[in-house]
């Protein structure tokens, strides 16, 4: 079990590399040079130079790669060229408010989804499996983004039942902080069950076949015995991978959403960004999101071998 | 249920209703601009914000222009972009995912480590960075998309080659004397193309999703071409006056995706009937 956990660990460290590398070489891809990019175009050509060897442009590639890296690693991430903010507690800043809504969506959505899976596979071909089916190929086709504006429209503007726009910080009052984020929350609840549901029930369908099962039932269980003792467990891990896999991607996809609601969330910072030309900023939001997804990853292939212990051997 | 009382199998309702969307979605991205009433781009203030009239039958937007003419010329921009990346994604990692599959050695090991690198990050993300580099265009689009889905296809060919170049039809064809070209063109190729045409119409559909939220993010097809994304984008300051530009461009996406799904499961549970269930 300890080299298992310390073989992935130290398998996730050359995939951090790789990104790394990814990011930097895509960023130098961008037309222009960093330091006329930070100065502006009003900048003299003494200062630019000056910029220049300051970040150690005047070096090889390699060498500026790896004293990027050394930066990065120790936390320095660089400034935004717009406000002259340091980018790494900026980015820590807009994450909290994006991984409350992603944490809190990725948790109900499994709750509600895994249970509907399993229970479509159950009554496999009868109606209570198609209407599963139905509603989550529904909800599958559903851009997130609209289904925001939709639920926006009714539940805000028609119904006045909830604010429109904007977000209030759990610290400063938890009450209007929940209120807030219920649509953005239920918007890709929605949207992420569907394909949360069929992983659960294609994988339940697969299970239900083995002996071991039938075995269970010939004993005499109940039918939610067999489903929850024997056939939950097996059928849950692949679902458990693409749990993972969703939770990582929102934090990018989450831009949508952030943008529907006005959210000042991590996903708007690399938008704003993009716009504004605002390199050092794009770069740390790249960096900082694959760095989550890899280590989310990471996490969910750790906890695997507790849904199944064949995993590790 | 539907399904059954039309006496068919539920993959086979699916696909047929999947395949007539698409192919509903197909006409009108070919033959739009000689049915489409208006020019998208013609400007009709008086009519601002307007909902649906026997002038303009699906309204018109903040401009005054026609909404169903540009949600038409939309369709054509998305099934255009849609294309283009698919192929572009499916070429290019067809002929990575062979190569790599079939020279093996650094070849293999350098290929598959800057595909694992591209995989490592979740798709959007990946886009919204080739966007910082290409900037808001079609092309950009499409080369952004391309790369970021790419490495899925790599993965999905190499693992079919892997699977097959140990096989005997491939080492019959080697002892032939055919050189290892005409080898991965006869015998490897022809076996990739099932789980390739499973991947591309899946692949299809997310690209679809990513060209509108891209756009509906502002760094996707820019103004005023018309695309579901960025009509959605442009008619949010007036979602209280006019809901009909919001609820029609989504409408068109979250059909054309409900369509592009079902069909693509109908031709996996077809091509995999493994899967069927």
């Amino acid at each position: 079990m300890v080299r298992f956990i310390l073989t992935r660990v130290a398998s996730a460290i050359p995939t951090l590399l790789i990104v790394s590398i990814t990011i930097f070489v895509l960023m130098r891809m961008i037309p222009g040079d960093p330091a006329t990019l930070m100065l502006g175009d009003l900048a003299q050509p003494g200062q630019v130079e000056a910029l220049r060897r300051q970040m150690g442009l005047d070096q090889p590639i390699v060498v500026q790669y790896l004293i990027w890296l050394g930066n990065v690693v120790t936390g320095d991430f660089g400034q935004s060229i717009a406000t002259h903010q340091a980018v790494l507690p900026l980015i820590l800043d807009r994450f909290s408010v994006s991984a409350i809504i992603v944490l809190l969506a990725v948790l109900l959505a499994s709750l509600i989804a895994v249970p509907a899976g399993m229970f479509a596979a159950w009554r496999q071909d009868r109606a209570g499996d198609i209407a599963v089916i139905a509603a989550s190929t529904l909800f599958l086709s559903i851009p997130s983004f609209w289904l925001g504006l939709m639920l926006l429209m009714v539940f805000g503007l028609w119904l006045g039942w909830l604010p429109i726009v904007g977000y209030v910080p759990f610290s400063k009052d938890f009450t209007s902080a929940l209120i807030y984020i219920i649509m953005p929350v239920v918007t890709l609840v929605l949207v992420e069950s569907g394909s949360i549901a069929r992983m659960a029930r294609a994988s339940t369908i697969e299970v239900a076949r083995l002996d071991y099962i039938t075995h269970a039932r010939a004993k005499g269980l109940s039918e939610p015995a067999v489903m929850w003792r024997h056939a939950f467990k097996n059928a849950f891990a692949p679902t458990w991978t693409l749990i993972g896999l969703i939770l990582g991607s929102l934090l990018a996809n989450i831009a949508v959403i952030e943008t529907v609601f006005t959210i000042p969330g991590l996903g708007r910072l690399m938008v704003d960004g993009i716009y504004a030309r605002d390199y050092p900023v794009v770069q740390g939001c790249m960096l900082f999101v694959a760095f989550i997804y890899v280590v989310v990853n990471l996490v969910v292939d750790l906890v695997y071998p507790l849904l199944d212990p064949r995993v590790t051997a | 249920m539907i399904a059954r009382a039309l006496g068919l199998p539920r993959f086979r309702f699916n696909g047929a209703l999947g395949a007539t969307i698409v192919t509903l979605l197909l006409l009108i991205a070919v033959f739009g601009p000689w049915f489409a009433p208006y020019d998208p781009l013609k400007l009709g203030l008086q009519f601002r914000l307007q909902g649906p009239s026997t002038a303009h039958l699906l309204g018109a937007d903040e401009f005054g222009r026609d909404v169903l003419s540009r949600l038409i010329y939309g369709a054509r921009t998305s099934v255009w972009i849609a294309f283009s990346t698919t192929l572009f994604a499916v070429v290019l990692g067809v002929v990575v995912g062979i190569l790599a599959g079939f020279i093996r050695g650094w070849t293999d090991r350098l290929l598959m480590m800057v595909n694992d690198a591209l995989l490592a990050f979740p798709g959007l993300l990946l886009a919204l960075g080739f966007m910082a580099v290409f900037g808001a265009s079609r092309n950009g689009i499409i080369v952004a998309l391309g790369l970021a889905y790419m490495p899925i296809v790599v993965r999905v060919v190499r693992g079919t080659v892997m699977s097959l170049r140990e096989r005997e039809f491939v080492e019959a064809s080697r002892v032939m004397g055919n050189s290892e070209i005409v080898t991965m063109a006869r015998h490897i190729l022809p076996n990739c193309v099932a789980p390739v045409t499973v991947l591309a119409t899946t692949m299809f559909g997310w690209i679809i999703l990513s060209e509108s939220a891209l756009s509906f993010l502002g760094l996707g097809v820019p103004p005023p071409a018309p695309s579901w994304g960025n009509m959605l984008s442009t008619a949010r300051p007036y979602i209280s006056q006019a809901p009909h530009l919001i609820i029609l461009p989504g409408l068109c996406i979250s059909i054309t995706l409900l369509g592009v799904n079902m069909l693509g499961d109908a031709i996996r549970d077809w091509l995999d009937p493994k899967m069927q269930g």
